[in-house]
């Protein structure tokens, strides 16, 4: 950092302040780190505005639910990415242990959804915890190559599974009961939508409160500054442990969804091709910021069914031509952009 | 008798055939303000960098008090009192200074892994944080990310973080470096006006800044302590004044 002209670092005045301000604001500061996670007008009309294709678009509820669904799973990613700086290119194997353990529960102990997602949530945290102890000892591409790899085999494990899986043919079988007893999954979607946005919203609360947390701020510091987290008598390696389970679970959880709300279960969840849409839906929403996957994930699969409405076999040349533009233009992703041009608004 | 706070026993360290640091034997007893001094490259970061634990020693035993910490990792040293700050600034760029300090705060106090409650709940940690924040004269600037303090401010921060790992030995790496000299003296001044229970080891290269600071010298050359003494005692010393100093003339 360059050295600032103007610095009044000696300046007697700035000390007077400095010791007014000690006996004056002794609360301020608590007051000031609670400001930072009130809630704003602005996330509460965008929750709002996600009931809206309940009455706008009531034909297209089977991609909202879709979207609610990829939302969770960015959702899980930025945690790891977005807040502790741990980049991966194998976070599908969380979402497809997910779906594989609802779907074989739904089809071999009983279809309830809330307990057959708890199962698969657990399950996607007992395999995190695990690899979690390899995640925790690595940075940069070293660990984008164990993630890939990690994912590619557990694909490969699923494919020759034959018996348990299905295997390219996919789980068949999956059951689902109506939720809450009453509401039977329709061919409109409208009840996949109500329960994965229901889904969404409380696993949303749940992370928005562990950001705020001191482990989130520990987790921005593994982010900012990994090298001075142990000169702080950090535990860097206990942290990334703990919120890469954490997000193994939550990626599972996404992953019942998808098989509760579909009625089956293929390969594709478990695909680097999963893998590598979240972590684009990430980046073009804007990683470490929890609403920049729900975004990314609300343009990119829009974008994947108008363009795809146009030529089906080359919506992905607009997607790559979006990514491509969204980090060079804005780097911090469409959020960071927008919250950009909102702060020099105001400053104006 | 009480143990130093510090010593280290026949610490070696060589990376190939260059040796960075040979039979080092230093004890620090409580609450004394040492300097460490010598030309560059002569070993004095790379001594901390031992000491602290990031780099591991070949040969030889570090102690903090009683305590055998040689194989402990960097965080546990911290854990256990020994804190550092670094010559090149080390910080949190996106944080500013009060999250920066609290984060320290709370992993010293064991709640860092708490993902359940609001931070603002912590109001202990938080004030004990502006505490050191105020101490430091960053009170004021301590909303500020970091990335955007003066420079100077940063290289207090720096002091910041390490003091609220409430450190029984704090050794300080060049705390000024960068700053312009005019300034350097409200680096020291905040320096000295830390807990006499601290004892202190700074790296530092002006010699009005260590003669005024230091209440004993240490002098390293090629990886080898040259002389230690009290601060008339080096000056005098016209071994000292060749190998650090250079000329006879000087000062």
């Amino acid at each position: 950092m360059i050295p600032q002209s103007g610095n009044r670092f000696s300046d007697k005045i700035m000390r007077r302040q400095d010791a007014m301000a000690n006996t004056a604001g002794a609360a301020k500061p608590q007051l000031y780190l609670r400001s930072l996670s009130r809630w704003r007008p602005i996330e509460i009309a965008f929750w709002l505005a996600t009931l809206l294709p309940f009455v706008l678009f009531p034909d297209y509820l089977s991609l909202a639910s879709q979207i609610a669904i990829a939302a969770l799973f960015a959702l899980s990613l930025d945690l790891i990415l977005g807040y502790a700086g741990i980049v991966s290119l194998g976070h599908a194997a969380f979402f497809g242990i997910g779906a594989y353990t609802a779907g074989l529960f739904s089809k071999f102990v009983w279809g309830e959804l809330f307990s057959g997602m708890l199962v698969a949530a657990a399950m996607a945290a007992l395999v995190g915890y695990a690899s979690s102890f390899i995640i925790a000892r690595f940075r940069h591409l070293t660990l984008i190559m164990i993630t890939l790899g990690l994912g590619l085999l557990l694909h490969e494990a699923a494919n020759s599974a034959n018996w348990l899986t299905g295997g390219s043919d996919g789980l068949q079988g999956v059951q689902a009961w109506p939720l809450l007893g009453l509401f039977k999954f329709d061919l409109y979607g409208t009840t996949a939508y109500a329960y994965s946005l229901a889904v969404l919203f409380f696993v949303f609360l749940a992370a928005r409160r562990l950001i705020n947390s001191p482990f989130g701020l520990s987790l921005r510091g593994i982010r900012e500054n990994w090298m001075r987290m142990p000169a702080i008598g950090a535990a860097s390696r206990a942290h990334i442990r703990k919120i890469y389970t954490i997000s193994a679970a939550i990626a599972g959880i996404a992953g019942a969804l998808i098989a509760q709300t579909t009625k089956t279960v293929s390969l594709e969840a478990l695909s680097f091709e999963r893998s590598a849409d979240v972590l684009v839906m990430l980046v073009l929403g804007g990683a470490g910021r929890l609403y920049g996957g729900l975004i990314g994930a609300l343009i990119f699969l829009v974008a994947r069914d108008r363009f795809s409405g146009i030529a089906p076999q080359f919506w992905y040349f607009w997607i790559g031509i979006m990514l491509v533009a969204v980090v060079i233009f804005l780097p911090n992703g469409i959020l960071g952009g927008l919250s950009n041009i909102l702060s020099r608004r105001n400053r104006s | 008798m009480s143990a130093p706070a510090l010593s280290t026993r026949g610490l070696a360290k060589s990376f190939g055939s260059l040796v960075v640091a040979k039979d080092i034997e230093i004890n620090l007893p409580k609450g004394v303000r040492y300097a460490l001094i010598g030309p560059n490259g002569a070993g004095k970061t790379t001594l901390i960098n031992l000491m602290t634990g990031m780099l591991a020693p070949n040969q030889g035993k570090i102690f903090l008090g009683d305590e055998d910490i040689t194989e402990l990792e960097p965080q546990q040293r911290v854990r256990r009192g020994l804190a550092r700050t670094f010559q090149i600034n080390t910080l949190f760029p996106g944080l500013n200074a009060l999250e920066a300090v609290t984060l320290a705060v709370c992993e010293r106090r064991g709640i860092s892994g708490q993902f359940w409650q609001n931070i603002s709940v912590h109001r202990e940690a938080i004030e004990e944080a502006y505490e050191i924040l105020v101490r430091l004269r960053l009170g004021e600037s301590c909303y500020q990310p970091t990335r955007e303090l003066p420079y100077g401010r940063q290289r207090l921060l720096e002091i910041a973080l390490a003091l609220a790992t409430r450190p029984k030995v704090l050794l300080l790496d060049e705390p000024a470096a960068g700053v312009p000299q005019e300034e350097s003296g409200d680096i020291f001044e905040a320096v000295e006006d830390l807990s006499q229970d601290i004892t202190l080891l700074f790296i530092e290269h002006d010699m009005h800044v260590v003669f005024r600071f230091a209440s004993h010298i240490i002098v390293m050359v090629g990886g080898a302590i040259f002389t230690a003494g009290s601060p008339a005692e080096i000056a005098a010393d016209p071994r000292v004044r060749e190998v650090y100093l250079g000329t006879r003339s000087h000062g």
